[in-house]
């Protein structure tokens, strides 16, 4: 379990008691699972401010650009890594992503509902599905690992089917305009702050469009909602996760699911709501997805559940179950995006480019286990 | 500790090297395309492009979605815009979620050039300087007159990148051409050859019937060939196919594939950049969009083109 578990009964009393063995307050501190995945963080920005800092990474847009690429991966981590600590994996995460947001397209631009009860309609059924997945894994006793393989393959197929059957094409564009006025898109595909930006335009802080129709107008104009959603979903589950009883059972569940039983853990309902909560998050993606680019595609989100699960074990969770934090995973996703992004911007041979992702990221996990490793005492 | 130091310090001296090219001299161009990793057909693009680069003395760069996700692409374009190249090359593949990105390099000030997929209207409607390369829908109705001639009546279309509906419409042109209906004719056969190769067997043991075969490039093609060999049905059944490429070369030359249509992607990679170049330079630009496709290749021209098959052809 985690250092801050809340439910400590020796914290309240104050006396020397001989079952608690004396630490240190700085090592305390450290005794962090977060902690292996920030040194990885500040690594890979070291890294990259050193062999890409004056190709416009860190500029307004370029800053923008990698945030929403790690914001996205934020999303689905945070769904991934709750999941992970209750001891399951979730594989169809992307052809989930797939699947929203065709259901989205084809209610809202071909069948004409209006977006609002497209976009619901699309959480109902994904999380009816995550629910599925659950109650499969727990009444089968299968490992999650083959349920949801299986899945990522009906929902892929069914996704290609869907969008063929209804209108013989892949992709469905013209979302952009039907959610036009419409009250619960703009909470997707939307922008934040946009005030803030045009007045740090005006004051020459990030440069602005020199032609065409927003001649004028800055670059980067606003926070768009997915950086938002990101945040809110890590806050939301860092809380869910550290400061509840639920929390509790999340980890219990995850660590030994038959002692969990045996204290009186619902196991069988916490995992079945962890595989819901996935595929809420994966919904999140989808929906931001279809809203700002305005087009669903039935193979959108390859291999998307991989950068879910990767984001989380930079982040410091085992595979296992049991142990991680919803901010390790944030890291996570932030050090895959911008790793990701960075190696495009450094100019890296686009044939080495998986090379150079694939050597970065083991360095990050290597880092993050041995700090936390050399930190906790843990063999 | 030192190991991990010492293998940090590795990684960032390795990536320090293959960034260098992006601090070189002369002007630095950057091509985002839409093709996975194993799409062996933009070889040729990455060799024309290099090439180009050579001769005018620019650095060029290759892009591309690991997976062909569409999403990742508006990204990697958002993202060279923000490196801030001296022109773009890049394609449609899917207008409404490449708009965006696009006239915003656009509207920054970076020269773009369309090239491969999308169209011409498209290209001008986004503020582009130019589009080159082949009007897919044309190219397939050409194919579809042609095999018409030939005496074709029904078809299977094996379609690898049923994601892109521009290469899509390869299959209905050729429909129109025939002058039939699609129907079920396209075959979403995924990418991977194995697959490819069963999905084609079955279904043309499914329809025995038909008549014609077109493919849509290497991914789908190279497979295909093994099917129709392993079925016995090669040279018989009537076989054409979009783009060129090492086996499509041989499978002309054995009679099994009746022509290939070229579009020419050598052109594709390697005009934008020379016209970039003089773009930047000069200030010059060709007043019209550049056709470098269709071309018929047939048995009788492919000495230059087996020569250089899938690497500048």
């Amino acid at each position: 379990m985690t250092a801050d578990s809340p439910a400590d009964p020796a914290a309240s009393a104050q006396e020397e008691d001989e079952r608690l063995k004396d630490i240190s307050r700085l090592r305390k501190a450290l005794i962090r699972p977060e902690l292996g995945a920030i040194s990885g963080a500040i690594l890979v920005f070291v890294l990259f401010g050193i062999i890409a800092g004056d190709s416009g990474m860190f500029s307004a847009e370029g800053i923008l650009n990698w945030s929403i690429v790690s914001a996205q991966f934020i999303v689905i981590a945070v769904g991934a890594c709750l999941l992970m600590i209750a001891g399951e994996f979730d594989l169809s995460v992307g052809s989930m992503i797939g699947f929203s947001g065709i259901i989205i397209a084809i209610f809202s631009v071909h069948l004409g509902w209006p977006v609002w009860l497209a976009i619901i309609l699309a959480f109902v059924m994904a999380m009816a599905i995550g629910a599925f997945n659950g109650y499969l894994v727990i009444k089968t006793k299968l490992p999650s690992f083959i349920v949801t393989l299986a899945f990522l393959f009906i929902l892929r197929g069914l996704t290609i089917f869907l969008a063929i059957a209804t209108t013989r094409k892949t992709i469905i564009g013209g979302v952009r305009d039907v959610a036009e006025g419409d009250w619960l898109a703009p909470l997707f595909g939307g922008k934040v702050l946009t005030g803030l930006f045009s007045w740090f335009a005006e004051q020459g802080w990030i440069s602005t469009f020199t032609r065409g129709s927003r001649a004028g107008e800055p670059i980067v104009d606003g926070i768009p909602m997915l950086i938002v959603w990101a945040i809110a979903l890590v806050i939301f589950a860092h809380i869910l996760l550290t400061r509840t009883k639920f929390g509790n059972w999340i980890f219990a569940s995850g660590g030994d699911a038959q002692s969990a039983r045996y204290t009186g853990v619902p196991v069988d309902r916490v995992k079945i709501l962890m595989f819901m909560f996935t595929a809420f998050c994966a919904t999140v993606f989808a929906t931001a997805q279809v809203m700002e680019f305005g087009s669903a595609a039935a193979d959108r989100g390859l291999l998307k559940e991989f950068e879910a699960i990767i984001s989380v074990v930079i982040g410091g969770a085992l595979l296992t179950g049991g142990f991680g934090s919803v901010i390790g995973a944030a890291l996570g996703a932030i050090i895959f995006g911008v790793v990701q992004q960075g190696l495009f911007f450094a100019g890296v041979e686009s044939s080495l480019f998986r090379v150079f992702l694939g050597v970065i990221l083991l360095l990050a996990v290597i880092l993050n286990t041995y700090i936390r490793r050399m930190i906790t005492g843990e063999r | 500790m030192k190991v991990i130091a010492k293998a940090v310090i590795a990684s960032v001296a390795l990536a320090g090297v293959a960034a260098l090219p992006a601090q070189a001299e002369g002007e630095r161009f950057v091509l985002v395309s839409h093709a996975p990793d194993s799409d062996s057909w933009w070889n040729t693009i990455k060799n024309a492009m290099a090439l180009a680069g050579e001769q005018v003395d620019v650095t060029v760069e290759y892009r591309n979605p690991p997976t062909g996700d569409i999403g990742d692409m508006a990204r990697i374009i958002e993202q060279a815009a923000a490196s801030n190249p001296d022109g773009l090359i890049t394609t449609i593949a899917d207008f409404d979620a490449l708009s965006g990105p696009i006239r915003d390099a656009v509207d920054r000030g970076i020269p773009v050039i369309i090239i491969n997929s999308g169209t011409p209207e498209q290209a001008a409607e986004l503020g582009a300087l130019m589009y080159v390369g082949q009007p897919e829908y044309d190219a397939g109705l050409a194919a579809g007159q042609r095999a018409k001639r030939d005496g074709v009546s029904s078809f299977l279309c094996v379609n690898h990148v049923v994601s892109n509906p521009v290469v899509g419409e390869r299959c209905s042109g050729f429909a129109d051409g025939l002058g039939v209906d699609m129907g079920d004719s396209m075959l979403d056969s995924g990418q991977d050859p194995a697959e490819i190769k069963n999905r084609v067997k079955a279904y043309l043991t499914a329809n025995p019937d038909v008549d014609a075969i077109l493919t849509l490039g290497p991914t789908s093609a190279d497979p295909t060939i093994q099917a129709v060999e392993e079925m016995g049905i090669a040279g018989e059944i009537y076989f054409g196919t979009f783009d060129l490429g090492t086996e499509i070369v041989k499978a002309i030359k054995g009679d099994v594939i009746k022509w290939g249509i070229d579009q020419q992607p050598f052109l594709q990679a390697y005009l934008p950049v020379i016209i970039l170049a003089n773009y930047n330079r000069y200030g010059v630009l060709p007043g019209n969009n550049i056709n470098s496709g269709p071309g018929f290749v047939t048995k009788d021209a492919l000495a230059l083109v087996e020569e250089f098959a899938g690497e500048y052809r």
